[in-house]
């Protein structure tokens, strides 16, 4: 990654002049180096990291492994975008090994979520099983800590 | 009762404790202190590193090992040293594995000075050469470099203060408090006026490898120069292994010889677990330290234009981890300037002269500290400036 994205994966909210300082280039030069990775869609947008157990600490995350019959022609792209359209559904991703689709969904509680997985996602055409797993505890998303705070061990030493 | 007054030497009670300490003491006595003093890396040791330490501890190697350190690390080191700065070293004689560069600061100093010997202090520096000098019984001659120059020794600065009794320089680049660096160019002129000399070169590279936009030059590597030279380095600032407590130090075998007999009496060896964490840091860790360079670097810039907007001009350092704004404009001393900083925003930075009388007029602010940090820490000294210019106003 480049140290413009790395930066803003960091903290989107930097300005461009504030990036300009930082890796000594000109505000215009890295205006047109956003514009270009906009563009090409490496960046798809510009979001905020929240701690989702500090903001409201009854929410649930669960993840949810499923395997599905991949559909003639568009394979699993049609299954895979369909649950997707959900708003409770965060991620949608295919993996290689003992499972397809691997999702992780947002609830207000357990509750909410296992009436999803019973009657939107397994009556799914295609979808044959599934395994739900709810998250514990997050300690660290999107190369953030969460759980750590900052704490500084250094002492006052010095010869 | 004993009179201790009569057991210490009159030597060692008439050292002064440096500035840098007399400093934190006071931030030390006070609560949420914002503290920019530390010249020790705010990343954490590279986890390979800390691993290969816990496998030699579960192993247990733990015994002393040989008196200049462990083969493998010296061989390492020698690689090292060739494919950073161009000079090759013979890992069986001329590399000694030291307790921290300090101590290999030390050594070189305790064998080659004695009464009457002069040895040259390029100021501002770090700041334990002149006291290491006194007790050596040796006298230590500074030489100031100067903003103007971008803090580099100059020939003709050098030239000057060179007697008859000139016997060792201590070349600090890239340089702790100042940031300055010296390239290939700015050495050439101090290797001409050296090579004619009886002047051996103790040359610290502690911050070698923290050096942005050019790559570091040891003077070592100039023609006719590694023959009179002592090149000093470790692990402490490129690795973020302060408290592992290696260093290491280069040089010819006829010095080394001696300097590893001090080593021996004083240390035997340095720390087992540390020097096989060493070999490691060295051989597999290049990218861990790139990636704290690029960081530093991104502070480093963020710093210098920051310091320069809010009126404190900052000459632009090329290396090590710290910057180093002049404070002329608020008519204040550097003591005064960073006591009531502290005490009124409580934020520490070091004053400059306790890098040498020079360094008056100039504070050395760390960026070994995050870039959240570093902005709070500007907005409260811009706080600051803004109050003293009221109070400049309102008298």
């Amino acid at each position: 990654m480049t140290q413009l994205l790395e930066l803003l994966a960091k903290n989107s909210r930097l300005s461009n002049a504030e990036l300009a300082i930082l890796l000594g280039k000109s505000e215009q030069e890295v205006a047109d180096e956003i514009e270009q990775l906009e563009k090409s869609g490496v960046i798809k947008g510009y979001t905020t990291l929240i701690d989702r157990a500090v903001e409201n600490p009854n929410l649930v995350t669960a993840y949810i492994e499923l395997k599905v019959t991949p559909m003639a022609e568009s394979g699993f792209d049609d299954i895979a975008k369909f649950i997707a359209q959900y708003d409770a559904v965060k991620s949608v991703t295919l993996m290689s090994g003992a499972y397809d689709l691997g999702i992780t969904i947002i609830g207000e509680n357990l509750r909410v979520i296992s009436d999803f997985v019973a009657r939107h996602l397994s009556t799914i055409d295609g979808v044959i099983s599934t395994a739900t797993h709810f998250e514990l505890k997050n300690y660290k998303e999107n190369g953030i800590l969460l759980c750590d705070e900052e704490n500084d061990e250094r002492g006052f030493v010095s010869p | 009762m004993i009179d201790y007054d009569k057991i210490v030497t009159e030597k060692a009670r008439s050292i002064k404790p440096s500035g840098i300490r007399k400093f934190f003491d006071i931030a030390q006595q006070m609560d949420g202190v914002l503290n920019l003093g530390v010249g020790e890396p705010d990343f954490f040791t590279p986890w390979k590193i800390r691993q290969k330490a816990i496998t030699v501890l579960e192993k247990i190697k733990t015994s002393y090992t040989a008196n200049s350190g462990l083969l493998d690390l010296r061989r390492s080191i020698s690689g090292y040293l060739d494919r950073t700065v161009g000079v090759k070293y013979e890992p069986k004689d001329e590399i000694i594995v030291t307790v921290g560069g300090s101590e290999a600061i030390d050594l070189a100093i305790r064998a080659c000075i004695g009464e009457g010997d002069e040895v040259l202090i390029v100021e501002p520096c770090f700041v334990c050469y002149a006291p290491m000098v006194q007790l050596a019984n040796g006298t230590a001659v500074t030489i100031e470099t100067k903003l103007e120059n971008n803090f580099k020794l100059t020939a003709a600065e050098l030239k000057e203060k060179i007697t008859p009794r000139t016997k060792m320089l201590i070349l600090p680049y890239p340089n702790n408090p100042t940031g300055a660096i010296m390239t290939r160019e700015d050495l050439e002129p101090i290797a001409e006026v050296l090579r004619d000399t009886n002047i051996i070169v103790v040359s610290d590279e502690i911050y070698s490898a923290l050096t942005y936009g050019k790559d570091h030059c040891s003077i070592a590597s100039l023609d006719g120069m590694k023959e009179r030279t002592i090149l000093i380095n470790g692990f402490s600032k490129g690795y973020a292994m302060t408290g592992w407590r290696l260093g290491f130090l280069a040089g010819p075998q006829p010095i080394l010889q001696h300097i590893l007999k001090i080593h021996q009496y004083a240390i035997m060896s340095s720390p087992t677990v540390s020097q096989y964490a060493a070999v490691t840091a060295l051989e597999e860790c290049d990218a861990d330290v790139q990636k704290m360079v690029d960081e530093y670097n991104i502070r480093r810039r963020y710093l210098v234009s920051a310091f320069n907007s809010i009126g404190l001009p900052c000459f632009e350092p090329e290396g090590a981890f710290y910057v180093f704004p002049s404070i002329k404009s608020t008519g204040l001393t550097s003591k005064e300037f960073c006591e009531r900083l502290v005490y009124e925003k409580r934020v520490a930075v070091v004053p400059g002269d306790a890098f040498g009388e020079c360094g008056e007029g100039f504070i050395r602010v760390s960026y070994a500290y995050s870039l959240r940090n570093l902005k709070q820490a500007v907005k409260l000294i811009g706080e600051f400036l803004d109050d003293l210019k009221k109070e400049r106003e309102g008298k």
